[in-house]
């Protein structure tokens, strides 16, 4: 049966069943898995969230953005402003006194802070969009990887909202990771059908061949921007997401660190692919926890010693072995199971 | 507001503008060529700086001290070849397979990423590794650091220096450009890279030499920050190398006078804003940010407006 072939009823049938196992297993794991799983299991739920948003822009629009650390600082200062009670936020901006809106606005219910940190951080893309996507070109990289440094610069520079440099803690952990998962199996789910939707299959077409889809009467610009506001919104709310589960932020947390990991997760599953990103996701975090002896100065294999920083040598010369030699990543801009179906046929003759 | 305060913000302002000016030729002229936003190139310079100082550290056995111009121009020379030979590789193993397989551009843009993150963890390791720590003081002949006073008017030798070699070299490069075999040769590649190739020439051979006066110009442009600064370390190259290439976009990307005109006004920017309103200052890295999101609003070609798909250079 393929996926895309299958009828309203069948689909939601398909979710539901996904859903339930999911949910289950959420339920379940805690009791088997010891605190140090959980707590990367929780990490990789959050990053499956920023990978999969990050390749709706990168991988699916074809759009070459470098965004998500500055859009994941956005969402989880603004999650933290919003839950921080005006007593605490008197009490913790010592740089300056905090601005009377910023002082008094608390938003206790996590529902609506997650929202309302997406919506915010789909504004600013907005308004990022507008100047980078009326011209042709790669702008939107160098753009993007700027706005990392605006936003830090400015995270630092006004005290009276972000606390400067000291940043923000004691938030509110509702990000417990019952909840982690839950935002992310309905993040992969709402980003699937999007992708498959008629908006999803132009913004395919801008990244096949922009004049072509221009000529067939797709509104690229407007196509493009919605593609960024959407990646934005949702990693404004993992950003959340990730302030919650953390419990403290400060400026340095968000650095361009963070959109490498992404980009080598998408490029390791295959641009373009939604499971390819998970599948990314899972492999490269795994892959960070099982090399973390290589940053210990004290660990070493016969005349392999670990040095601090090496791991990150490892890491880039993975992501350039990548785009040498198998650039289309595993899952290339396929979904697991259409291999899976592919297989079913060649078994069948 | 008196005279001698403007004047002294206009020598510094030339002088912050020039490195940013030599840079930011090496990202115009790899784009004009391979329309390629080279991400490495700000690494570039950031291994020049380092080379300079392993050099520098070799040659004076690691003491640093009475450094003669012989000693210092012997290392920055070495680190001048080094740096290109780098440049030249980085073109060879990460971009040249991929323009030969026809791969897309994000392909290119994600490599260029790649180059930049692993020169930077690199150097990372071999500083945490052999000099004890990331940050390291750079150190130069006494005769840079020696201050002129005109008046209320003090003028480190450094800042004039530099802009003065920047322009010399802006002429050296316009003169290759515009004047020798292999110039005409790259303005060719950037108007048309198929028809190049089918006159004949190694379209190969003139990108390479493309990069390795790209990065022989940004090891120079590393060493005079290195010297303005006094410190390098390896993360130095990332933003001052997303400002020159802002710098070159504000210019006209593909004009090398535009390069070399951006690069003065996002160093004047720079000095003056915080200059005359100081609570501004801490927001000096967003300048140039600011001014590429005006100029691609109001401008998108630059000041000396290279239209991409016609001409270039």
């Amino acid at each position: 049966m393929n996926i895309k072939e299958m009828s309203a009823k069948e689909y939601f049938f398909l979710i539901a069943i996904i859903t339930a196992f999911f949910l289950a297993f959420l339920y379940i794991s805690p009791k088997i898995f010891s605190d140090y799983t959980i707590t990367v299991l929780s990490n990789i739920y959050i990053f499956i969230i920023l990978a999969v948003s990050y390749n709706l822009i990168n991988g699916v629009t074809g759009q070459f953005s470098l965004e998500p650390n500055g859009f994941v600082a956005i969402g989880a200062y603004v999650t933290a402003i919003l839950m921080l009670s005006p007593e605490l936020k008197e009490e913790m901006y010592m740089l300056a006194s905090p601005l009377p809106l910023i002082r008094d606005i608390f938003i206790p219910n996590p529902f609506f802070a997650l929202i309302i940190s997406g919506i915010v951080a789909a504004l600013v893309a907005l308004t990022l969009a507008f100047p980078v996507f009326r011209v042709r070109g790669d702008y939107l990289a160098i753009v993007t990887l700027g706005f990392g440094f605006i936003i830090r610069t400015f995270l630092i520079n006004t005290p009276e909202i972000s606390n400067g440099s000291m940043g923000l803690d004691s938030i509110p952990g509702f990000a417990s990771y019952f909840w982690i998962g839950v935002v992310c199996l309905v993040t992969v789910i709402l980003i699937y059908n999007i992708v498959y939707s008629k908006f999803g299959r132009a913004m395919k077409s801008v990244r096949d061949d922009e004049d072509a889809s221009l000529a067939m009467g797709v509104n690229t610009f407007k196509i493009k921007t919605i593609a960024f506001m959407t990646s934005a919104f949702f990693e404004g709310v993992g950003g959340g997401l990730l302030a919650s589960s953390i419990g403290s932020i400060s400026p340095d947390q968000f650095t361009f660190m963070l959109t490498f990991q992404l980009l080598i997760i998408i490029v390791l599953g295959g641009l373009g692919s939604m499971s390819g990103a998970i599948l990314g996701t899972i492999l490269v975090l795994g892959g960070m926890e099982a090399l973390r002896p290589l940053d210990d100065a004290s660990w070493s294999i016969g005349l392999i010693h670990g040095i601090p920083g090496l791991r990150m040598v490892v890491f880039s010369i993975l992501l350039l072995l990548l785009m040498l030699f198998a650039r289309r990543g595993l899952l290339g801009d396929k979904e697991i199971w259409d291999y899976v179906k592919l297989k079913k046929r060649i078994n069948n003759g | 507001m008196d005279i001698s305060f403007i004047l002294q913000q206009v020598i510094n302002g030339f002088s912050l503008g020039s490195m940013y000016a030599l840079i930011a030729i090496g990202y115009t002229l790899v784009y004009g060529v391979l329309r390629l936003i080279n991400f490495a190139h700000g690494d570039i310079m950031m291994v020049g700086a380092f080379l300079a100082f392993i050099f520098l550290g070799i040659l004076t056995e690691w003491k640093f001290e009475h450094i003669t111009m012989s000693v210092f121009l012997t290392a920055v020379g070495l680190s001048i070849i080094f740096t290109s030979i780098i440049g030249v590789l980085t073109y060879v193993v990460a971009y040249k397979p991929l323009l030969d397989k026809n791969a897309p551009k994000i392909s290119l843009l994600i490599t260029a990423i790649g180059i930049s993150f692993f020169l930077e963890s690199l150097f990372n390791v071999i500083a945490n590794q052999y000099f004890g720590g990331s940050y390291q003081s750079f150190y130069f002949p006494e005769i840079f650091s020696k201050i002129i006073k005109i008046g209320n008017v003090t003028i480190p030798v450094l800042t004039i220096i530099v802009p003065v070699l920047t322009l010399l070299l802006l002429g050296l490069v316009l003169y290759i450009l515009y004047k020798t075999k292999i110039g005409i040769a790259i303005r060719a590649l950037a108007f048309d890279i198929q028809t190049v190739k089918l006159m004949g020439a190694d379209s190969n051979k003139i990108i390479a030499f493309v990069f390795a006066l790209g990065s022989a110009l940004a090891a120079i442009g590393g060493v005079s920050y290195a010297m303005v600064y006094p410190s390098i370390d390896p993360y130095m190259g990332m933003l001052v190398g997303l400002k020159a290439f802002a710098a070159a976009v504000v210019g006209g990307i593909g004009s090398v006078t535009g390069a070399v005109i951006g690069g003065f006004i996002l160093g004047f920017v720079e000095v003056a804003i915080p200059g005359f309103f100081p609570e501004l200052g801490g927001w000096k890295d967003a300048f140039a940010f600011i001014l590429l999101i005006f100029v691609l609003l109001f401008k998108p070609t630059g000041i000396m407006g290279i239209d991409f798909e016609r001409q270039r250079f």
